[in-house]
């Protein structure tokens, strides 16, 4: 394999590494204040459908990202009401968002643009298109450094960026500040924060909406910045890798983005077979290749990579005691 | 004194709960600079009375006046604002967190933790100095002691100016000389001028270190005296609203033969953790060999092997015959089988389904027995009446054995598994933490019971936290620590203070004072080294 195959391959992990790692922030901001997520899956099909739907209509992708944001936190806000305020199972409410939006993505766009339940192609400004980082065409002669930064780094939409800039901003936020102590707090035991005088509640929604806006914009690129516009199932279990990748990651940013780089490279494999059967000698199936992220997905949730303590009142509604 | 406004004036508190009435029309002075204690048995209303107080649940009707103006408290926010802070039964501390985390959070100075953490640093260790609160500002709580976690919620509430310190229960998870030191650190918050409230349902802490005392029977409010004028007879009788036998009464014991023996046995956790780390003992029929220690030092692991419900190795034989640990015949079945009873000592979740009848629950356990059972059919006719008879020797209340579980009140459902245990006669009966949240009425004839079983010439193995208890009932005392035997002692030659730093490690008595000893063996264990043992 030479460098610029190698470059090609590590460039569409980063792509493909960049909704699950939002997806996967977004899940942590909310598991470590003690509120499951399975519902990220869901979140981000309604996501992409809006954003691009509305990227359409408009003509302008911030329309539709913003679109995007609006419909994940409405699926947010409605997993909070259920689990924080009426105290009801995470789980259910989580796979009720995912089923919801599953039906709901298809039979709306099929009502709007009649194309089988997907939006028109997407093109111009009503997609994110890559940016180019400033000298990169200057330095692309330098060698090794200059193909990286001209290849791998640079030519991205805004979108991956603000993805990995919100690893150190999550971490900053979690473990330097004020709300990232009560939220961490409020994960682990809910009545030491209750007591000291802080609203649980408070802290559970702000979670919850942080976690919207992020899966938001998760669901916003894969419509319009990793592909073209919406189609029926787009989000293929991004959700749920997101979800184990969390699970991998510890609940820490830092390991967050190094677990969705692992998914996101398996899942940049899958698409270069060819590349697989040169290096190994051995023609592997695709099938095999694309079922590699589930796979590695089933191991992770089984516990075979060591143990991962999730925050300690996670998944617990809080009741006060007598 | 007599000028100066009080601390806390509560006046005309009520609160139900539904139907129940957990506070009626409670009125209640406590002058600053005193410690003032609440006494009263399980679900008298002083928790909700306190969690009143510190803006948990809203009063139906009453006021509440803080140095002498009127505060209304409708959450826990407004209470800490207005200087009073709680040390609750179980602690509300975050485990993964450091002691300065836990300290500061929710009383942050800025967006940014940075400032707020070197600043609270600076006031634990002024707070260290002044009342001998010492704990490590960057221990994580989940390494510390229950005696340490404990300085950590006094230090929460000190670090947010509190004036006023109620504390709920709080020797219930400490080791004497833990409690010593507790009560030197009170003492001196009340020479600074702090006021404490102490809620506890022992007597003794009570005339010790209270200044004034209240009493609650069934939400009232019977009775606020001066410590020194009353005693604890009195007390107790207004506790419970009639006479109470404080003493146990019993006849030496005569033991005979050897029931039950235990040799080296080891048992290993699902972690790994080795729980218990060989342990020997005898017991004799028509003897108590009484168990004290502090709850996780290994007395519910030995009590589940020998239950069987846990593995372990070793060899252990009843009556002659060893016992399987291991195999096949290693269930709570069989054991039952070896006539061992076995009252467990969650009775909530070990002892009892709470969703099920009293005649349900009394057959548990026994519903193979021929009287009971046709092959797969129950005689449920004869089970009830049988249920009905022990409900009535026991003086379950009410008799009703069709009334679930869960509506009888602790001490009731207790009665209702040593009812379904005694009445089997077995040789060997287990007993653990018989009297945890029982009323003091209901102490008293459970004690009584299994004196009687005594009596009879049956062996007993009583595990018990209340060293009271321990000390009052057993014949033969052992303490256990850190999954071994500290030694056995003669209940009449055996004092507190020797069995305090038995239940703490340390089996001689240095020079140093005990709390002192005591500490630094804590110091000891929370730093990886080994403890001091004898």
């Amino acid at each position: 394999m030479d460098f610029p195959t190698i470059l090609q391959v590590l460039d569409s992990t980063i792509r493909l590494a960049t909704p699950l790692l939002l997806a996967c922030l977004a899940g942590l901001f909310s598991e470590r204040a003690g509120i499951f997520d399975i519902g990220l899956e869901g979140k981000m099909l309604i996501a992409a459908f809006f954003s691009a739907a509305i990227a359409y209509t408009t003509g302008s992708v911030w329309m539709g990202l913003l679109a995007g944001v609006a419909s994940s936190m409405v699926l947010s806000a409605l997993h909070g009401v259920a689990s924080i305020t009426f105290r009801g199972n995470q789980l259910i409410s989580g796979v009720a968002i995912n089923f919801l939006a599953a039906g709901m993505t298809v039979l709306i766009a099929q009502d709007w643009f009649s194309q089988g339940g997907r939006t028109p192609s997407l093109s111009g400004g009503a997609r994110f298109n890559a940016i180019t980082l400033p000298f990169a065409e200057a330095l692309q002669g330098v060698p090794i450094l200059g193909p990286i930064y001209h290849d791998l780094i640079s030519g991205h939409t805004i979108l991956v960026y603000v993805a990995f800039l919100m690893v150190p901003l999550t971490w900053w936020i979690l473990f330097r500040t004020r709300f990232g102590l009560r939220l961490r707090a409020v994960g682990e035991n809910p009545a030491a924060v209750d007591t000291a005088g802080v609203s649980v509640v408070g802290l559970r929604y702000a979670a919850v909406a942080i976690c919207g806006v992020l899966t938001g914009v998760a669901g916003a690129y894969l419509a319009t910045g990793l592909q073209a516009g919406f189609v029926k199932d787009m989000a293929a279990g991004r959700g749920y890798i997101a979800l184990a990748a969390l699970i991998f990651a510890k609940w820490r940013p830092w390991y967050a983005l190094m677990s969705t780089m692992l998914f996101g490279f398996l899942q940049a494999v899958a698409l270069r077979p060819d590349l697989i059967q040169n290096t190994i000698g051995i023609r592997v199936q695709v099938q095999l290749l694309d079922a590699l992220p589930y796979i590695l997905t089933v191991i992770i949730l089984a516990g075979f990579v060591g143990r991962a303590i999730p925050p300690r009142a996670g998944g617990a509604p809080y009741v006060k005691e007598r | 004194m007599t000028d100066t406004a009080p601390a806390i004036e509560l006046k005309g508190i009520s609160k139900a709960f539904g139907p129940v009435q957990a506070n009626k029309d409670i009125s209640i002075r406590v002058m600053p600079g005193t410690i003032h204690g609440i006494i009263g048995e399980n679900g008298a209303g002083k928790s909700t009375l306190m969690s009143i107080l510190y803006g948990f649940y809203k009063a139906d009707k009453g006021e509440v006046f803080i140095n002498g103006t009127r505060t209304e408290i409708p959450d826990s926010q407004a209470a800490i604002s207005a200087g009073i802070g709680m040390v609750f039964q179980h602690f509300k501390l975050v485990e993964n967190f450091t002691v300065v985390e836990n300290v500061i959070l929710g009383a942050e100075d800025g967006f940014q933790l940075r400032p707020s953490i070197a600043k609270a640093r600076k006031s634990l260790k002024q707070l260290a100095e002044e009342y001998e609160l010492n704990v490590d500002p960057d221990a994580k709580i989940e390494n510390l002691s229950v005696g340490h976690q404990q300085r950590v919620e006094i230090l929460k509430a000190l670090y947010r100016q509190a004036d006023i310190l109620i504390l709920d229960e709080p020797t219930g998870v400490l080791t004497p000389a833990e409690a010593d030191h507790l009560f030197r650190i009170l003492d001196n918050l009340r020479n600074e001028g702090k006021t404490i409230i102490l809620i506890t349902h022992k007597l003794r802490e009570i005339m010790e270190y209270t200044d004034t005392v209240s009493v609650m029977r069934r939400g009232e409010m019977t009775a606020t005296v001066r410590t020194a004028e009353t005693s604890t007879e009195e007390l107790a009788e207004l506790m419970v609203g009639r006479k109470v036998l404080l003493r146990v009464d019993k006849k030496p014991a005569q033991p005979k033969q050897v029931v039950l023996s235990v040799k080296d046995l080891r048992v290993t956790d699902s972690a790994g953790v080795e729980r218990i780390k060989g342990v020997s003992f005898d017991i004799r029929a028509g003897e108590i060999y009484g168990i004290a220690g502090v709850a996780g030092n290994g007395q519910s692991e030995l009590m589940e092997v020998l239950g069987g419900m846990q593995a372990g190795t070793g060899t252990i034989t009843m009556n002659g015959e060893e016992i399987d640990l291991t195999g096949r015949y290693s269930d709570g079945q069989s054991r039952r089988a070896r006539s061992i009873g076995h009252v467990p000592e969650d009775r909530q979740d070990e002892g009892l389904i709470l969703d099920f009848t009293a005649w349900e629950n009394m057959v548990f356990g026994y519903h193979r027995d021929p009287d009971w059972a046709a092959g797969p059919l129950m005689n449920n006719a004869g089970i009830v009446q049988e249920a009905e008879g022990k409900m009535q020797r026991f003086d379950v209340r009410p008799p009703n054995p069709h009334l679930t579980a869960k509506n009888f009140s602790g001490g009731n459902q207790q009665k209702i598994v040593l009812a379904r245990e005694i009445e089997r006669n077995p040789d060997l009966l287990l007993v653990g933490q018989p009297t945890r949240g029982v009323d003091i009425g209901a102490i008293e004839f459970i004690h009584q019971e299994i004196i009687r079983l005594r009596d009879e010439g049956k062996a007993i193995l009583l595990v018990s936290v209340e060293l009271d208890e321990i000390m009052s009932l057993s014949d033969r005392i052992a303490v256990m620590f850190d999954g071994r035997l500290m030694g056995e002692r003669d209940p009449a030659e055996a004092n507190e203070r020797e069995l305090g730093l038995l239940m703490a490690g340390i089996s001689e008595e240095p020079d140093k004072p005990a709390w002192k000893a005591v500490d630094e063996n804590l110091d000891a264990i929370e730093h990886g080294e080994a403890p001091k043992h004898g």
